[in-house]
């Protein structure tokens, strides 16, 4: 498709060893956002649905910092922190929270009234209704929202290289300087493949974790 | 900290720092022109497609791999991919990064464009097209005077979505060469600027939000039942009946 001399295929099996070490970077740097951000999104999300009322403002907050722009957000934090792997994944996590959320609360707010009253009338308390009934139930809705918080961070990711970290940007960024269009590709379809294998994957999890999903045939 | 909020405020009431081509009049007209236009393309490319396609019921297929397209596409992926293609066309090396940053602009607008309308139009009440039908409307007529303007606010919640992302999208176009706000932050960077790349930053996280609660503001302001004390009736679906979808 794409005619000789535009793309030069050897430099990308010269530089095979690069790509892997990229990948591994770009991985992290997204599991330990993915993973903070979801520790996080449950703390806030308990407290959300113990005390209604702080729902409100705790959309409000991370609808804000989701609306900051990637950078925008690396450059409140670089006076603080520098050019560091803190400030790339303080500004990442805080990218998943309105996402992880949004679909955990609404998760747990869509299991049918019946099916708490059943458990109740079978004698669960309430924390074994939270983990028996009212998680099992919303795990379909979590896992879409660890899906969309994982492929997006993935994308955003590539922008850390503006900010000393690794990952694919770094051959986006080669590839803008040297004005070299193979390099920048590459880093832009490696990064799109890491997307769909990591959401694939997460689609693999959540089947093995919901073997009652799939029984019904969703 | 105090002192450097104050060096970020003397920066920003330092009135020479606002005029000439370098100035910050200057970048936020090239940040938010910029991002207008990517707009703007990006609308009448996506939109027209997506109602049409969605009147017809056709194109699920496209509307389902725009979402996730639009979702694993990295932003600074494509100005980077667009930025050597530009240059290498005569006609769009000037100004340098321009090009490549609008086009990269457009090309992340429309998605969530294309899924929101597709999505809104898709999903007017069924039994509302076939009343404006049954009234003898064209089929030109459903989809002006009853489909789009029902999906109006949910069109508009695209437009906002694509919106922020261009604003944010244009801050890279910096670092192809492009001006706008991404400029301080940038050479920011590169000087170990931090006042620079706060002002920047602070100016683009203003401009993003702005946009999101502008564009809020006409997704209200465009529902054409939002003055309606009566509500079209809710169709009973079959939970609501009380009767069971399953034993």
């Amino acid at each position: 498709m794409i005619a000789d001399g535009v793309i030069d295929l050897g430099w990308v099996f010269d530089h095979l060893g690069d790509m892997w070490e990229a990948s591994v970077e770009h991985a992290v740097l997204t599991g330990i956002a993915v993973s903070c951000g979801l520790v996080l999104s449950v703390l806030l999300s308990l407290i959300a649905l113990r005390w209604r009322r702080t729902y409100t403002p705790i959309t409000w907050v991370t609808g804000i910092l989701y609306t900051i722009p990637s950078l925008a957000l690396f450059t409140f934090l670089v006076p603080v922190f520098g050019l560091s792997l803190l400030t790339a994944e303080i500004a990442l996590v805080s990218y998943t929270l309105l996402i992880l959320i949004r679909n955990i609360v609404s998760g747990i707010d869509g299991v049918p009234d019946d099916v708490l009253e059943a458990s109740s009338g079978m004698g669960m308390t309430a924390r074994q209704q939270l983990l028996r009934v009212q998680v099992p139930l919303a795990l379909p809705a979590i896992i879409a929202g660890i899906r969309i918080a994982a492929v997006t961070t993935i994308g955003l990711v590539t922008v850390t290289v503006l900010i000393g970290q690794g990952g694919y940007g770094v051959f986006i960024l080669r590839g803008i300087r040297r004005q070299f269009l193979t390099e920048a590709l590459v880093g832009t379809l490696l990064s799109v493949a890491l997307a769909v294998v990591v959401d694939l994957l997460l689609v693999g999890v959540g089947r093995l974790a919901m073997p009652w999903a799939r029984r019904a045939g969703t | 900290m105090i002192q450097f909020l104050g060096d970020v405020l003397g920066y920003l009431l330092d009135p020479s720092n606002w005029t000439g081509a370098r100035g910050l009049f200057s970048r936020i007209w090239e940040h938010t022109s910029i991002s207008g236009l990517g707009v703007i393309l990006a609308g009448l490319l996506s939109l027209p497609p997506a109602v049409l396609l969605a009147h017809r019921r056709r194109g699920e297929f496209l509307a389902v791999s725009a979402v996730n397209l639009g979702r694993a596409l990295p932003s600074f992926g494509v100005v980077g991919v667009m930025f050597p293609i530009t240059l290498s066309i005569a006609a769009l090396t000037s100004p340098l990064g321009y090009w490549a940053t609008l086009i990269a602009l457009v090309l992340l607008a429309m998605p969530p464009m294309f899924v929101n309308a597709f999505t809104a139009v898709r999903d007017v009440d069924d039994s509302l097209i076939e009343a404006a039908r049954g009234m003898g409307m064209s089929e030109s007529r459903v989809l002006l005077g009853v489909e789009i303007p029902l999906g109006l606010p949910l069109i508009m919640a695209g437009v906002r979505t694509a919106a922020v992302g261009v604003v944010a999208t244009a801050t890279l176009g910096a670092v192809v060469g492009y001006g706008g706000l991404g400029r301080y932050i940038i050479d920011g960077f590169a000087q170990g600027n931090d006042v620079l790349i706060f002002v920047g930053g602070l100016l683009v996280a203003l401009l993003a939000l702005a946009t999101e609660v502008g564009f809020g503001w006409l997704e209200k302001k465009v529902d054409p039942l939002r003055s309606r004390r009566i509500r079209p009736p809710r169709i009973p679906t079959l939970r609501d009946t009380g009767i069971r979808t399953h034993p």
